[in-house]
């Protein structure tokens, strides 16, 4: 339900009620503001490893998927 | 504009075959379905080829792609089967497989108990990247976690994909969606908090 209240997920009187509970309970602020600074850094992450540069005959390959594809989407349709 | 309809602007794109929307798709979508994929196999290599595999069936099946909203979706449900032929051991992976409640102590989340020591959080810097221990932290955090509760998490906050679309990519419900993220977020959480406190300690 926390998870929900914070992702704004919730009917707009459940969210008053949590608020009020909150409010009342310093531990809750506490850890309310914890679980919501834990996600901001999930949404901050970026990875370690980058993926190394595109190889060109791998570009070619999948440049090829694409096109044989498109062709045969366009005589599926009769273009 | 908003990421997603970015998204499915290149999704039409594509379809409509304009050949520029090739390259703006690769830069697009190949850094990210590797980040998913590293977490989630754990290896370097391994996310390298299922990056290149997923782009590789995203272009040869894209005409099966019916609507262009669903895109992300879409390549991250390609992407999540290709990680799951991976079964190599994760460089995260703990030496067996922790269960979500030992990673979750009883009472954490439901009620703090009120013995619970929290970590001071402030002290984090609100604007700033994530320095590289922080993101080592979070990195094994979400790598120990069980799949089904990593590949959850990394869906929807970090790729931040809709409740919606996780579900489509998870192939189960959006409450299925919500129940998983929260108890994910709880471990996360928890992990984070024991590496302030002996930060600070």
């Amino acid at each position: 339900m926390l998870s929900q209240y914070l992702d704004a997920e919730l009917p707009e009187s459940t969210c008053e009620e949590i608020r009020q509970h909150i409010h009342r309970c310093p531990p809750c602020v506490q850890f309310v503001e914890s679980l919501k600074r834990s996600i901001d850094l999930c949404h901050k992450y970026s990875s370690s490893e980058v993926p190394r540069p595109i190889r060109q005959d791998v570009r070619r390959e999948l440049l090829g998927a694409y096109r044989k594809m498109l062709s045969a989407r366009g005589r599926a349709s009769g273009l | 504009m908003h990421q997603i309809d970015d998204d499915v602007e290149l999704a039409r794109d594509l379809l409509s075959g304009k050949e520029e929307a090739f390259d703006r798709f690769l830069d697009r979508f190949r850094t990210k379905i590797f980040q998913y994929s590293y977490l989630m196999c754990g290896q370097r290599e391994d996310a390298e080829e299922v990056s290149q595999e997923t782009l590789l069936k995203v272009f040869e099946k894209l005409d099966q792609l019916k609507e262009p909203e669903n895109i992300r979706a879409w390549v991250f449900r390609i992407a999540k089967n290709a990680c799951l032929m991976k079964r190599r051991k994760s460089i995260f992976a703990p030496e067996r497989e922790l269960s979500l409640e030992e990673l979750i102590p009883a009472g954490d989340g439901q009620g703090v108990e009120r013995k619970l020591q929290l970590a001071d959080w402030s002290a984090l810097p609100e604007t700033q990247a994530l320095n590289s221990e922080l993101r080592t932290v979070l990195e094994q955090a979400i790598g120990e976690l069980p799949e089904i509760y990593r590949s959850v998490i990394l869906l929807r906050d970090v790729e931040e994909l809709t409740t919606e679309e996780a579900a489509q990519v998870l192939e189960v419900g959006t409450d299925v969606v919500k129940t998983r993220l929260h108890r994910a977020r709880l471990a996360v959480r928890k992990k984070l908090d024991g590496y302030l406190q002996s930060a600070r300690g």
